[in-house]
């Protein structure tokens, strides 16, 4: 039930006490004539209704989320209580700088430790998401050319299994995308590559491991002729997670580069955000750095803005309490747990991978990194039993399903991410439930394609939903109204 | 080291030999030897928990927290009832991803329809998104919804709030737009230039209000004026502020957009905060972001899922509306529980309380010489030039303990922008002047 059918005419919860200052109206050209229908609600009806929200919600917390390309690792408890200090939520961002030394210090100990992770020399902690990092890297690579007077430079290549967000984020910079196809061994297609570069080339977008979570075999070829046609290397991050402490973006050729503090750097992602997506690049790029940078000075920190700095990208210095998460966690691991973190994630992903594969056809037969892709185009063909359906059944087996039908250019995909942070044996029974299925499509194919039928709702009509948009809750009163 | 890896050594030992290997080293093969790294990482090594929570405790308290604070300028301490935090912090809601699989994520979608109806309500609009970053990327992306092909010019006031002015600038840059920044009157947005300069190829208009100085633009005539040329009318909001002023729609306006921030989420040195967007249901498609919608399920069961997606990234790449994919769905979650928590009665209080404080200030502040600025009707925040040098002043202030307002840069330099909320008691506001007396 929503909450405003629970709501009730004359409840309210007592939060505020009785104006202590005379009492100042607005003049009515400036008085809301509107209704404001807001809930009514006692305290203990509403806390109940957030508890059934919550209890209809999965989470890592619930159990194992092998959503690929997103990193669903643990959040560790303990950064939610540091980022929870009132020395940091009472913290006005516009109080005096040396009010707020300790801000400062930790927006500038998680770049350090972002720059020796990545090779890059600075990075901002500005961007609230990937994809607003995404952008705001490839802003800084067009003011670059600009002050070039370099302006014919207005296409971005992007590989075909790349996020949408790369394409989406290419042209929100007011760069024409140019998509090269995949190879054969599921990398960038290097004759492709080489037809699509000229001098119009602003540079290239790519993820590596990418999305097929394949490590490019060829990436120095690649950013090797980006950079000799004129061209900037933009690393998207989200799939740090596989190389860290064994490969940087840096030394692959990468010029800019931003990373998912809500990902890789354990951050709990909250439903959909708020995430931290900081930007870093390497020394001939920091001119253009959005806004400002904490640095030490002198045993004091202070802000600094860049020479040729592009703008705000939004109020004020990012998604600060994120920030402070991911630095408790890089405190925690240090630099043997930040290597271990990403062994065992390529560990646990090739064990599941390998358990797998004689039964699910992996899209590309190579060993993995962080993530793998199956193709279940076949099993559709026997069976009618499509990769929708098998995580619609895992659904019903307590699990999160994995990324489904991405990257585009692999039929019926799921895409397999389970993190370092699961045991053997949650890996073990994950495995043992797909094996299962496979079975079940085989036998009880119908009972797959009905799945799920243990939550709360069953298989939900998008198409419906898109059609004949119901987009708010209007009361009958209302709807009678219309 | 701390670790969040459960795998015993023998258990590692295990899945290796399961992949006939015998070291980690060999799952990175495809890593030539020319990109990897020749030695560890140079970073401190790892550490407990008790470690982290000392070293960062102790990085918290070289921060100053004012116990009474008169300062906005876009960031707002509003009081934030106890039940906002119990339900941020429920485990499944903190840690959940983007509702993919709605059949296991009805909770966390229908406290967004709940939060988008909430939304709809504040502004009087027909649509709300599930969020953007914040306030000033919300103005950004509503401007990016006015493009036309024949409508490229984008004017804004310089009224509004310096980031929202500075992101905007940045993003029209990114799409080549062409930004005219509309100038200030006597503290408000000048009229007569929008009726001189807004034309056929204006998308849009963008004003705030209240804007940053805290006061009333007369919003009805900008409509006209911003309409009659055919464009877009965007209006970013104090969402407190609606608690009682006219909403968006009363003035006509096609977006509604703003700081989410005052609604339930404490400063956090800016961020994480939320942004809000709302607009007429013609323009529903061009919204960016998810969008939660009602559906039913085959047995006819009402439930929500993530809907309109031929608008997005994941589907429709470089021709989506943008690039949106993370939002801020837990302070949009904040949001919703604030909202309830408040209520029609408890907002319009907090509304009232805010404005009346602001004004009791204002007047004693007069009192002293802080003469009051605005000349336009204010909410919760107004200007007052500063009889004393202003280093001066706050210096005084925080020295006892109190954020002073905020010290206006550029044309405005000398003055100062006040913010009060329901926070600020009269004891409070009193000892200020107390304490200004003595400068």
């Amino acid at each position: 039930m929503l909450i405003f059918e629970k709501s009730r005419e004359g409840r309210e919860i007592s939060l505020l006490p009785i104006c202590d200052v005379p009492e100042v109206m607005l003049s009515p050209q400036f008085h809301r004539n509107m209704v404001l229908r807001l809930p009514e609600i006692s305290e203990n009806d509403l806390s109940r209704h957030y508890s059934e929200i919550g209890e209809k919600t999965y989470g890592v917390n619930q159990g194992a989320y092998p959503l690929g390309s997103c990193t669903m690792k643990y959040n560790p408890k303990i950064n939610e209580e540091l980022a929870g200090l009132t020395g940091f939520t009472e913290i006005h961002p516009l109080q005096k700088e040396d009010t707020v030394q300790g801000c400062l210090e930790v927006l500038s100990m998680l770049e350090k430790y972002l720059c020796e992770i990545t090779g890059m020399t600075h990075f901002t902690m500005q961007p609230a998401a990937g994809a607003h990092g995404e952008l705001t890297g490839l802003l800084m690579i067009k003011a670059f050319h600009h002050k070039r007077g370099d302006t014919k430079r207005t296409k971005i290549i992007i590989p075909d299994s790349a996020h949408g967000t790369n394409p989406a984020s290419a042209t929100m910079a007011g760069f024409e995308t140019v998509t090269v196809p995949s190879d054969k061994d599921g990398g960038v297609d290097i004759e492709k590559l080489k037809e699509a570069i000229g001098n119009d080339t602003a540079g290239l977008m790519l993820t590596n491991p990418n999305t097929l979570g394949l490590f490019d075999k060829n990436i120095m070829e690649i950013t090797n002729m980006i950079h000799d046609c004129g061209g900037i290397n933009y690393y998207d991050g989200a799939n740090l997670n596989a190389v860290m402490g064994i490969a940087r973006p840096g030394d692959m050729g990468f010029d800019v580069i931003h990373v998912n503090l809500h990902k890789t750097f354990s951050a709990p992602h909250g439903g959909g955000g708020p995430g931290s997506g900081p930007v870093g690049c390497k020394k001939f790029l920091s001119e253009f750095l959005p806004s400002v940078r904490s640095e030490e000075e002198k045993g004091k920190f202070c802000f600094v803005k860049a020479e040729n700095a592009i703008g705000e990208m939004k109020s004020f210095y990012g998604n600060f309490l994120v920030v402070v998460r991911a630095l408790a966690y890089l405190m925690t691991l240090g630099r043997e747990g930040v290597l271990q973190a990403s062994e065992y994630a390529v560990l646990n992903a090739n064990y599941m991978f390998h358990k797998l594969k004689d039964l699910y056809p992996p899209a590309y037969d190579r060993s993995c990194m962080h993530e793998f892709v199956f193709s279940l185009e076949k099993l559709k063909k026997e069976t009618g039993v499509s990769a929708l359906d098998i995580a619609k059944a895992m659904l019903d087996k307590g699990i999160h399903p994995p990324t489904m039908y991405f990257p585009l250019i692999v039929h019926e995909a799921l895409m397999f991410e389970p993190t370092e942070t699961e045991s053997k044996e949650t890996m073990d029974d994950m495995v043992q439930i797909l094996r299962d299925l496979y079975e079940e499509a085989h036998t009880t194919p119908d009972i797959l394609c009905n799945a799920p039928i243990t939550t709360s709702v069953g298989r939900l009509n998008e198409v419906e939903a898109a059609r004949n948009p119901i987009l708010r809750y209007q009361s009958n009163d209302e709807k009678g109204a219309i | 080291m701390g670790s969040y890896v459960p795998s015993t050594d023998l258990e590692r030992r295990e899945m290796l030999s399961a992949l006939g290997m015998h070291s980690e080293k060999e799952l990175f093969e495809d890593i030539s030897p020319q990109v990897r790294l020749k030695e560890e990482l140079c970073l401190p090594k790892g550490m407990s928990e008790l470690e982290v929570r000392r070293n960062i405790m102790g990085l918290a308290n070289k921060n100053k927290v004012f116990s009474s604070v008169f300062r906005g300028a876009g960031a707002y301490r509003h009081f934030i009832p106890a039940i906002v935090k119990s339900v941020t912090s429920k485990e499944s809601l903190l840690t959940a991803y983007t509702p993919y699989q709605p059949e296991i994520s009805q909770g966390i979608l229908q406290s967004i329809f709940e939060y988008q109806t909430m939304i709809c309500e504040l502004t009087g609009m027909d649509v709300s998104n599930a969020s953007v970053y914040d306030g000033a990327t919300a103005a950004a992306e509503s401007i990016m919804m006015c493009q036309e092909r024949k409508r490229s010019k984008v004017f804004i006031s310089r009224t509004v709030n310096p980031f929202v002015l500075e992101t905007v600038q940045t993003y029209c840059f990114g799409k080549n737009l062409e930004l005219i920044i509309i100038p200030e009157q006597n503290g408000v947005t000048n009229l007569s230039f929008i009726e001189n300069n807004v034309d056929a190829a204006t998308a849009c208009v963008y004003i705030q209000q209240p804007n940053f100085y805290g006061s009333f633009e007369d919003g009805e005539k900008i409509g006209e004026l911003v309409h009659s040329a055919g464009a877009k009318y965007i209006m970013g909001v104090n969402p407190i502020s609606l608690g009682i002023a006219k909403t968006p729609r009363e003035y006509g306006a096609d977006i509604a957009v703003g700081e989410g921030q005052p609604l339930g989420l404490p400063l956090s040195f800016g961020g994480p905060y939320l942004g809000f967007m709302a607009t007429v249901d013609s323009m529903k498609r061009k919204l960016p972001g998810r969008i939660v919608g009602q559906t039913k399920d085959l047995n006819g069961k009402i439930g929500y899922v993530l809907t309109l997606q031929a608008r997005e990234q994941h589907i429709r790449r470089e021709k989506s509306s943008s690039n949106i994919c993370s939002n801020e769905a837990l302070c949009a979650l904040a949001a919703g529980v604030y909202l309830s928590a408040m209520g029609e009665s408890g907002l319009r209080k907090v509304a009232v309380q805010s404005m009346s404080k602001a004004h009791y200030l204002a007047e004693r502040l007069g009192e002293l010489g802080y003469r009051l600025v605005n000349k336009k009707e204010f909410f919760n925040e107004f200007v007052s030039e500063s009889p004393k040098p202003i280093s001066e002043v706050m210096n005084l202030l925080e020295s006892r303990g109190i954020l002073g307002g905020f010290p206006l840069r550029g044309e405005n330099e000398g003055k100062i922008l006040w913010c009060c909320t329901e926070m600020n008691s009269k004891d409070d506001i009193d000892e200020l002047i107390r304490i200004l007396q003595g400068v």
